[in-house]
């Protein structure tokens, strides 16, 4: 089995988001692999352990990315494209058109991505590229059985879960609890900086930049209003609910 | 320059989410004085078709088949594909729901045109369609801009105003469903899952418990505190991974991000990924027996306490009032 998985690299959801000069600051930042495509790589790595196969990581960032796709081949992918041209680091649509050519350019059965990345969370890149690809999608996935070309998925939606069939080639979008991620061995981490990254060009993919470009841009980001500190309520317990439910009836006005 | 906008309504239980309404609005916004439409997707639902009227759409499709009686990402990607023939709209609203998640994207990138996700502002600046999202889950905001004559968004409850109802009255228009030649994903089976009967993304109250609240058993107070709110209930991250509920109901970063007018977090100490997910709420209140918990700085109203003490006194409290 083939199996590719789509990671970003993202901010540590501890980090705090700071400006500068108008643009999230990224300096002082740590970097994690979005946690949820840490489920979509443990749910690739257990598949191959169980049918045999093949892990390819594919990314798109600056060199600073290399981090997450180490950590990908250290979990235990077998190996990575990473494409890193400034040009293909555009809007959802830039992305999923780049990757699309990308993942072309390999055999493939199943694809798996996280559901959302924690720093834009807009949910669209996996969605655009099964539509580019021209195969089926299962978005927000709880559970995932594969059976010869047979796919079975739970799929969270709203709290229902649907039971969802398909048939491969399929993409496939991780929820929180599709599994419990591992952690890398020492030997993992020894091994992953042997393994090969394939470091691809828009040219390579045969992409114009200017056909690719982002239709989405951001004309400014801002930070929310600080909030003034709140009160604390003070007295017995009788007398601080009382005080809150007529707070938050009369001055808040929200009960 | 006037736009036509549809809005493809969002069902639960066959009736239409308040976002859909919210969506009018934003939709009216958007289209420079052009004209707005609503879609209905599913089986049996034409009933629900004049509501969108009485918000503010000009004209109301319908498309009632079977086949969309449970959502399918093909069976409704040709049926908006097939409003869109017909409609001819320059944006196109969703709600950024689980389905409305899932058709926005695979719409877009068919037309290779832009989307912006989960929405909590729209408005037309000259000629430009600009949308405010959060990033970061909240932890900041960015304004949006799209290019090309084709515009998708999703958008999230709670945030655009709604419309006032009116008394008005728009066509309805009834498009025959052409069901596409093959459905690449089945829908077996749907588990319907017992939990809170609020829904998260759209409730106005929410009632969260954390680490706190020690057990599975430990939520009950919780529960019982919203059933009298008439509220949903959410979790941190340190309860879901501790177990003692599901991850459908965890808040931050990793989880759902809320934006209710009042969110009570109980026994919740207030990492920063949970903050992110519930900090712009409207009004906050923070039960914490720790006085130096971090929820405390974002809390409105706090109340240093043992949850298992003031949570029931609070409902206590409250039904006093409301029921």
């Amino acid at each position: 089995m083939n199996i590719i998985v789509c990671i970003k690299q993202t901010f540590d959801t501890e980090a705090k988001i700071t400006l500068e000069n108008g643009v999230v600051k990224e300096d002082g930042v740590q970097f994690i692999l979005n946690p949820y495509d840490e489920y979509a790589v443990e749910e690739a790595l257990k598949i191959r352990e169980e049918q045999g196969g093949e892990v390819t990581v594919v990314t798109i960032g600056p060199v600073r990315v290399e981090e997450a796709i180490r950590t990908a081949l250290a979990l235990g992918a077998d190996e990575a494209i990473h494409i890193e041209e400034e040009a293909a680091f555009g809007d959802e649509y830039t992305i999923a058109e780049v990757l699309a050519s990308a993942i072309k350019q390999k055999p493939f059965d199943l694809i798996l991505a996280g559901n959302q990345a924690v720093d834009d969370g807009s949910g669209q890149v996996a969605v655009r590229l099964a539509q580019l690809l021209n195969i089926p999608h299962i978005s927000t996935i709880t559970k995932l059985e594969i059976s010869g070309a047979n796919v079975v998925a739970q799929r969270d939606a709203e709290g229902d879960i649907e039971i969802v069939e398909a048939t491969l080639p399929v993409l496939v979008t991780a929820q929180q609890g599709l599994n419990e991620p591992r952690y890398p061995s020492l030997i993992g981490i020894r091994k992953a900086s042997k393994k090969p990254i394939t470091k691809l060009t828009l040219g390579d993919l045969l992409l114009s930049s200017d056909a690719i470009s982002s239709k989405a841009t951001i004309l400014e980001v801002n930070l929310p209003a600080a909030k003034g500190a709140g009160r604390v309520l003070e007295g017995d317990t009788a007398t601080r609910v009382a005080e809150l439910v007529r707070e938050l009836r009369q001055t808040s006005k929200v009960l | 320059m006037k736009r036509k906008v549809l809005v493809v309504a969002d069902l639960r239980a066959d009736q239409v989410r308040n976002v859909s309404y919210e969506a009018l609005g934003g939709a009216k916004t958007l289209s420079g004085g052009g004209e707005v439409a609503g879609l209905v997707l599913g089986h049996e639902i034409s009933s629900v078709a004049s509501s969108l009227g009485a918000y503010g759409a000009d004209r109301v499709f319908v498309i009632d088949h079977p086949e969309l009686a449970q959502y399918v990402p093909d069976a409704y990607v040709a049926a908006v594909e097939q409003a869109m023939k017909v409609f001819e709209p320059q944006v196109v609203l969703f709600a950024h729901s689980a389905i409305g998640r899932d058709v926005a994207p695979a719409l877009a990138a068919k037309h290779k045109a832009g989307q912006v996700s989960d929405v909590i502002h729209v408005e037309l600046v000259d000629e430009d369609v600009i949308f405010t999202r959060p990033i970061y889950a909240g932890k900041a905001f960015a304004k949006v801009k799209v290019a090309g004559d084709m515009i998708f968004a999703t958008i999230r409850p709670n945030n655009l105003s709604m419309p006032e109802q009116a008394n008005a009255v728009a066509e309805v228009v009834s498009i025959s469903y052409e069901v596409p030649t093959k459905m690449r994903t089945k829908v077996r089976e749907v588990l319907k899952k017992a939990s809170s009967g609020v829904d998260l993304s759209e409730a106005k109250v929410i009632v969260s418990g954390g680490r706190g609240v020690k057990s599975a058993e430990g939520f009950k107070p919780i529960y019982g505190l919203a059933e009298v709110l008439d509220a949903a209930v959410g979790a941190s991250r340190g309860a879901c991974d501790a177990g003692y509920c599901d991850y459908s109901m965890q808040i931050g970063q990793t989880g759902k991000v809320v934006t209710p007018d009042l969110y009570i977090a109980c026994g919740i100490s207030g990492a920063i990924q949970h903050l992110a997910g519930m900090s712009n709420s409207k009004v906050i209140v923070a039960i914490n027996k720790d006085p130096e918990a971090p929820v405390f700085k974002v809390a409105d109203y706090g109340i240093v306490g043992d949850l298992f003490e003031v949570v029931p006194a609070l409902t206590e409290e409250a039904k006093k009032i409301l029921v």
